[in-house]
């Protein structure tokens, strides 16, 4: 398959930048985080998104949706780069829906994915639980009791945690830590007893949320796929998951890179355009080309993905490790350029590099996946 | 199935069926690429049977057309032809620089007499073309160049000097550029002709570099007599050529390297550092450097593809093969430091059985150049800065 979008990808590409550079600029992000918004991002927006069928992407056709693939979900996640729109574009449509369309059981995908279609039903992924994105170390207990389980443990940086509707949660029903098996999902209430959520705004000016869970019951149908056979679903849902932040990168990196070209054509210091230094020039073809290369490295790991699922893992470390290295240069590169007016919070750059942080540690940073490639190609 | 599936099948058969197995291994030494020419020898039976099965099918230059002894390949099919021998691990069957360089600027602005004399004789191998670019005053500032070529009636007369001429003393032909006229703006007063290096008053002289082979040489004319006839394209619009050929020459040296074929590299450092209990290199930020270098080229592979992908399409830059210029040689220089770290003391004989006389660190050596020849990574920074960012003053 040739390594360029399509007609109609690059159709959609148009549609969602019309509507996400109209409606929400970075000023929109800026408005929401001055105004300490409850819930975070724009509900008008998701109904606006949903109409264009973005909230049903991933959605197959049965249950409502448009059963397009990861490719086009990194389109709009591009988009939504290029302006750090926030939306629960990532954690509902795409991380959610993929969940419960790969592992969901009729009844569960009937019940909840045409809601995802529809823009009426918001989820969120919990996953991490240390400071760092280690799947397999998750610890959050979940013990058979009655008819189903109990839950018990912790977890952070739930994307859009406080807003959601349905928990997607990851929890240990065997095992030890570090394994793979013994994972299970579970699908739970936000509002069931023993759910306690804390709202954490992160620098970003995103959403997401500490969850405890205290002896939380729920029922054997709430599983998600099977018991104790959750990680390769996990795995999966984790690698769509990253190759749609790779794709925010992407995006953001290049908006940050022509926004600093866009200023090195204008700002004069000793009697010249500073983009005449050489020292800038090359500093931004590196910079140009470092992002034309992962570019590319990220729509190959998409492409895997919609093709050979199964076996797009290592495309995936190579697109979220080369996405995060590029965009904490980008964006590094962009204020610095900048100069003084990238350190001012008046001026828009510094918010591109606070997300692009968040980017990085989201489903593993590069040096985590760097690790993981290391480990699949044996040393 | 489709045509594209249907020619995947066929050549995917007749590969399997005329690449001798000795043609499917990683080459090891500089006797395994077959270079053609007039005195030219087969270092091997299977090298000779590979190449002329090859050169039958008009696959040496697969997407030549049929008429200049090409194969006359799509675009689509041409890649499905390389990932096929890609996959099998078959070796080029003749490396040319008259096939990487020469051919394509001649195709575009060459006259059909020369189409027909030229690139016939470079797909059968039968002429081994060098490259009369560099002066010793004139390397990254290549339009200074002064090696003048004087009317005479129907010929010039050329009289100067090249440097870095790639294996000058092996070469039968050459293609030069000469200042034809002195008077005008450097970049208005260049011609690209060809010539026989056989011809009275060319001589070269191999240069001994730093890994201990002369793969370059000087090359003197003195008083050479070459038709007019032999100019490509317009006459003081050499230039144009020049540009042309070096995307070619950049796209060819940003594919210097061996990648994705045979061991991963991790597994090759683990050979001479070690692992530990959980089988990791034993060497934790050696181990992170290969890494992240693995990570480095997969992402150039893509973008490779990808560069060729948007070619098609009608949607790549021209000076898009800078970049890919500069990216792919610095990648190759990195490889080449990671071996030597992974090698450690064995990476340091030079002369000794065991090394193949000091294989690794000459391999080393030679990458050194990568990002010097056919422009250097601050030229190949500037066109990008000046010809895609459009920065002012570059």
């Amino acid at each position: 398959m040739p390594l360029v979008l399509t007609e109609e990808q690059s159709m959609l590409r148009d549609s969602a930048r019309g509507l996400i550079s109209d409606k929400a600029p970075v000023s929109h992000l800026r408005h929401l985080r001055d105004s300490k918004d409850e819930t975070g991002f724009s509900r008008d927006l998701w109904k606006a998104f949903a109409e264009m069928g973005f909230s049903g992407l991933l959605v197959p056709e049965n249950f409502g949706g448009s059963g397009l693939g990861c490719v086009e979900a990194g389109v709009v996640m591009e988009e939504i780069g290029r302006t750090l729109m926030p939306s629960p574009f990532l954690s509902t449509a795409v991380l959610a829906a993929s969940a419960l369309s790969r592992g969901g059981s009729d009844a569960q995908k009937s019940a909840h994915l045409p809601k995802i279609a529809d823009g009426s039903l918001l989820a969120a992924l919990a996953i991490d639980e240390g400071a760092k994105h280690r799947p397999l170390q998750i610890n959050l207990q979940a013990v058979r009791s009655g008819n189903g389980f109990k839950l018990n443990g912790a977890k952070s940086l739930v994307v859009d945690g406080h807003t959601a509707d349905l928990l997607i949660v990851a929890a240990r029903t065997g095992g030890a830590a570090g394994e793979r098996d013994g994972l299970t999902l579970f699908l739970v209430d936000p509002k069931a007893k023993g759910i306690a959520i804390e709202r954490t705004v992160m620098v970003d000016a995103h959403n997401a949320a500490r969850i405890e869970f205290s002896n939380v019951e729920v029922n054997a149908d709430q599983v998600l796929g099977e018991v104790d056979q959750g990680g390769a679903l996990l795995e999966g849902v984790l690698n769509i998951g990253r190759g749609a932040v790779a794709s925010e990168m992407v995006g953001l990196s290049e908006e940050v890179f022509g926004r600093t070209v866009t200023y090195l054509k204008e700002r004069k210091q000793f009697g010249k355009l500073i983009g005449e230094f050489q020292a800038l020039q090359h500093r931004a073809s590196q910079l140009y080309i470092d992002i034309e290369i992962t570019r590319a490295a990220v729509l190959k790991a998409l492409q895997a993905l919609d093709g050979d699922f199964e076996h797009a893992g290592a495309a995936v470390a190579v697109a979220k490790a080369r996405a995060g290295t590029t965009a904490t240069l980008a964006v590094q590169e962009g204020v610095q350029m900048h100069g003084g007016m990238g350190m001012t919070d008046q001026f828009d750059i510094g918010f591109f590099m606070k997300r692009a942080r968040v980017c990085q540690e989201l489903f593993g940073d590069s040096n985590h996946h760097a690790d993981q490639l290391a480990r699949m190609k044996g040393y | 199935m489709s045509d594209l599936e249907t020619f995947r099948r066929e050549t995917r058969a007749w590969l399997e069926a005329n690449c001798p197995p000795e043609m499917r291994r990683p080459m090891t030494s500089e006797s395994d690429t077959y270079w053609g020419g007039r005195n030219a020898k087969f270092s091997s039976e299977p090298q000779r049977v590979w190449f002329e099965r090859m050169r039958d099918r008009g696959w040496t230059v697969p997407d030549w057309p049929k008429e200049y002894g090409g194969g006359g390949l799509e675009p689509a099919e041409h890649k499905v032809l390389r990932e096929e021998m890609a996959a099998m691990g078959a070796r080029s069957p003749l490396s040319s620089f008259g096939i990487w360089m020469l051919g394509p600027a001649l195709l575009k602005y060459g006259t059909e007499a020369q189409k027909k004399e030229h690139l016939p004789k470079i797909a059968a191998g039968l002429i081994r073309w060098c490259q009369g670019y560099s002066e010793p005053n004139a390397g990254s500032d290549l339009a200074s160049l002064q090696t003048r070529a004087e009317s005479d009636g129907d010929d010039y007369i050329i009289n100067g000097q090249k440097i870095w001429t790639s294996y000058a003393n092996y070469a039968d032909w050459i293609f030069c550029l000469v200042r034809t006229d002195p008077t005008a703006k450097k970049h208005d007063g260049i011609s690209f002709i060809l010539f026989d290096m056989a011809s009275k008053g060319v001589s070269t002289k191999p240069i001994l570099l730093i890994s201990g082979y002369s793969p370059f040489c000087e090359t003197f004319f003195d008083n050479v007599r070459v038709p007019k006839s032999h100019v490509v394209g317009q006459v003081n619009r050499g230039w144009d050529v020049a540009k042309y050929l070096l995307q070619h020459e950049r796209a060819m040296i940003s594919g210097t390297g061996e990648r994705g074929i045979g061991r991963p590299l991790g597994q090759v450092a683990a050979d001479s550092v070690g692992s530990d209990d959980f089988g990791r290199l034993d060497d934790a930020i050696l181990r992170g450097q290969i890494a992240a270098f693995d990570i480095d080229e997969a992402a150039f592979a893509a973008v490779a593809e990808r560069a060729v992908d948007l070619a098609k399409a009608g949607q790549s830059h021209p000076a898009f093969s800078s970049a890919m210029k500069y990216y792919g040689t610095e990648l190759n220089k990195r490889r080449h430091e990671i071996l030597m770290s992974a090698g450690g003391i064995d990476a340091l004989e030079w002369e000794s059985e065991r090394s193949r006389g000091g294989a690794r660190p000459r391999a080393w050596l030679r990458t050194k150049a990568n990002s010097i020849e056919g422009g250097t990574s601050e030229v190949m920074l500037g066109i990008v800065a000046k010809r895609i960012l459009d920065l002012p003053g570059a």
